[in-house]
């Protein structure tokens, strides 16, 4: 599971240029995931320049099947 | 706005305006979104560009220029400074007042910009895009169009929406941190590189001045090597060890994509843009002037498209992209990936050697050649350029 940690988010949209699966909505004043999507693959994570994102539990999902 | 456009643009960065402005003066109906409520603002960028690229668009002018460059001082690990003999001329905008000035001069050739809008998706028929669907004061919308310029910068989902892969890879993405700084001692002409993995790993930190002594003062780091450390660490211990009396006057993140060209940047209905089709000087991570020369491209074909009712025109700007700087940043890119095996000692042998040479011999093909030296499968690399 992940944790965003609105407080430190500055809206900039680098984790949702990395995002793979595209579950990352932002707007001019709010992001927020779709957890049933995200996959926790961890990359928005890694590249938050403002570290917003916490990953409670670090296991990889399997994509979900669309 | 009404619900039927001839061109919507998501996005009024310079990309977005530039394509409004050139689709308008075609004689399309165009519409502007932009998600925030004000164009310009927030700004996510170093602001820096050159004069040649500048003057293709728009002359200089003091409301939207905040400082004349005309030197480059480019510092080591080790804190060797190369000034490389340079001649040509630069500038650091103030994007607020230079995004306002392109949507002000796109409006006057009739493109409607709607502010605080927010687009969540795409409305594709048989397999064309058709338009978009938008919120809008609590209200969602559908409006659709014959063409829509996906001009939504690094976090990009239009074409995603559409079927268009544009995930940036982790090794390209830049993760930034940047502020701009008051009582900040620098000369005031020129731009400052800092290099290595202290300052900024798989990526380089910046310091253009902005007059008065105040700054942007930021770095990129290679978003797969940000794990342990993310920028804005890297900025704050940069701000306390150089410029502990300075003040903050604004923080901000972002993301920047330097990367090659999307490989497909367009599809029946829709064209990209700018940061939202990776068109970045994947080196420098300057992308304003070549999401221009994107935007005034898409522009005039989405018009040509509109006049002549021919979506097949709309491989035209993909090729004439790609034939131009699409082809140059692709060299670029190759050298980049060279760039990103130096570690901090063959930087700092590359600056020792040039700074022996008379202060007229620093120039950038010097700095080249010596990076050659030290680092002689380069050569290859950049043969590789050429074949």
């Amino acid at each position: 599971m992940i944790e965003i940690h609105e407080d430190k988010c500055d809206l900039c949209g680098c984790c949702v240029g990395v995002c793979p699966e595209n579950c990352i909505d932002l707007t001019e004043n709010r992001i927020s995931i779709e957890h049933e999507i995200c996959t926790n693959c961890r990359k928005c994570e890694w590249a938050c320049p403002f570290e917003v994102f916490e990953f409670k539990n670090e296991k990889v999902r399997l994509k979900a099947a669309v | 706005m009404k619900d039927s456009y001839d061109v919507i643009v998501v996005g009024g960065g310079p990309a977005g305006s530039t394509a409004a402005k050139y689709a308008a003066m075609g004689g399309a109906k165009v519409l502007v979104l932009e998600k925030d409520r004000e164009i310009g603002v927030p700004v996510r960028c170093g602001e820096a560009v050159d004069h040649e690229g500048l003057v293709q668009f728009i002359q200089p002018h003091k409301k939207f220029v905040a400082a004349e460059i005309r030197n480059f001082k480019l510092i080591a690990p080790d804190s060797t400074v190369v000034q490389p003999n340079i001649k040509g001329l630069g500038y650091v905008l103030d994007r607020k007042f230079f995004d306002y000035e392109l949507a002000r001069i796109a409006a006057n050739e009739g493109a409607e910009i709607a502010t605080k809008v927010y687009v969540d998706g795409v409305i594709k028929n048989d397999g064309s895009v058709t338009g978009v669907s938008v919120q809008y004061h609590g209200d969602r919308l559908f409006l659709k169009s014959k063409i829509v310029i996906g001009a939504d910068g690094v976090e990009s989902r239009v074409g995603r929406w559409a079927g268009i892969d544009t995930t940036v890879s982790m090794h390209d993405m830049e993760s930034a941190a940047q502020v701009t700084a008051a009582n900040v001692d620098v000369e005031e002409d020129t731009c400052y590189f800092y290099f290595g993995e202290r300052y900024a790993p798989g990526g380089y930190l910046w310091v253009f001045p902005k007059g008065n002594k105040t700054a942007n003062i930021g770095l990129g780091v290679a978003a797969d090597r940000s794990k342990q450390k993310h920028a804005l660490k890297f900025l704050d211990e940069f701000m306390a060890e150089r410029f502990p009396q300075a003040s903050v006057l604004t923080k901000i993140a972002g993301g920047v994509p330097c990367a090659e060209t999307l490989e497909k940047t367009t599809m029946p209905g829709l064209m990209l843009v700018g940061d939202a089709a990776h068109q970045v000087n994947p080196v420098s991570g300057g992308g304003i002037i070549s999401g221009m020369i994107a935007g005034k491209m898409a522009g005039k074909v989405a018009a040509d498209i509109v006049k002549q009712n021919d979506m097949s025109l709309i491989g035209k700007y993909e090729k004439e992209w790609q034939d131009s700087l699409g082809a140059r940043h692709h060299r670029y890119y190759k050298i980049k990936k060279v760039i990103y095996k130096f570690r901090d000692n063959d930087l700092d042998s590359i600056a020792h050697e040039i700074s022996k040479l008379p202060q007229k011999q620093q120039t950038l093909g010097n700095i080249f050649k010596q990076a050659v030296i030290k680092h002689p499968t380069l050569i290859l690399d950049v043969m590789k350029l050429f074949f």
